[in-house]
């Protein structure tokens, strides 16, 4: 279930383990990303890009203007 | 809601190829009057007065951008829709794009400020050239 977050969540739920995605174009991700965050662009996200994910941890998605 | 553009404007530290790149996300504000196309003018006009910045943003109940209303041609008479008197289509900007480039281009094109949208449209703030060029050096 997804569930939309403030920056102030973000930290408690990397403490547990969470998984920081970018889901912006590689353009966006590569001069500057959240840290530890993998890219998996929005446009090319399907179940093969996503299997580099732990399904038993949390995953924070993130954009431009969302979290 | 908050995202990549929040972070970056609270300067917490990112990782990347460029992760101290002053970039026009670092610099921009979101307090820019944002109004639909059906707002009357007097109204956009008295939050313009009100603002400290001399238009308003004209988008859609999504917050897709769809023109600029300066507060020049929100002082005729008319107290239509800010629609009639928006110019559509401004020149727009990504928030990842060093305040360099952006700073360049808006005195290329004799403008003072940058709107910073999404890629697909939506409005995320404003930029002056002048903070663009204090962030980055002056070019």
């Amino acid at each position: 279930m997804a569930t939309r977050i403030w920056l102030e969540q973000l930290q408690d739920l990397v403490d547990l383990g969470a998984q920081v995605v970018e889901v912006l174009p590689q353009d966006d991700y590569a001069p500057a990303h959240l840290p530890g965050a993998i890219n998996l662009p929005l446009r090319e996200l399907d179940e093969r890009h996503a299997a580099v994910l732990d399904r038993a941890r949390p995953v924070v998605v993130y954009c431009w203007d969302s979290l | 809601m908050p995202g990549k553009v929040d972070w970056l404007a609270h300067n917490l530290p990112v990782e990347g190829a460029r992760p101290d790149a002053p970039i026009a996300g670092r610099v921009m504000h979101d307090d820019a009057v944002l109004c639909r196309p059906t707002d009357r003018i007097a109204d956009v006009r008295a939050s313009i007065e009100r603002s400290p910045y001399p238009f308003a943003l004209v988008t859609s109940d999504d917050g897709t951008l769809l023109g600029r209303a300066p507060s020049s041609a929100l002082d005729s008479a008319s107290d239509g829709p800010v629609w009639e008197v928006a110019e559509p289509g401004p020149k727009t900007f990504r928030p990842h794009v060093a305040v360099e480039k952006v700073a360049a281009v808006l005195a290329d094109k004799g403008l003072r400020w940058a709107i910073v949208t999404t890629s697909d449209g939506r409005v995320l703030g404003v930029a002056s050239r002048e903070d663009l060029e204090r962030a980055g050096g002056s070019v």
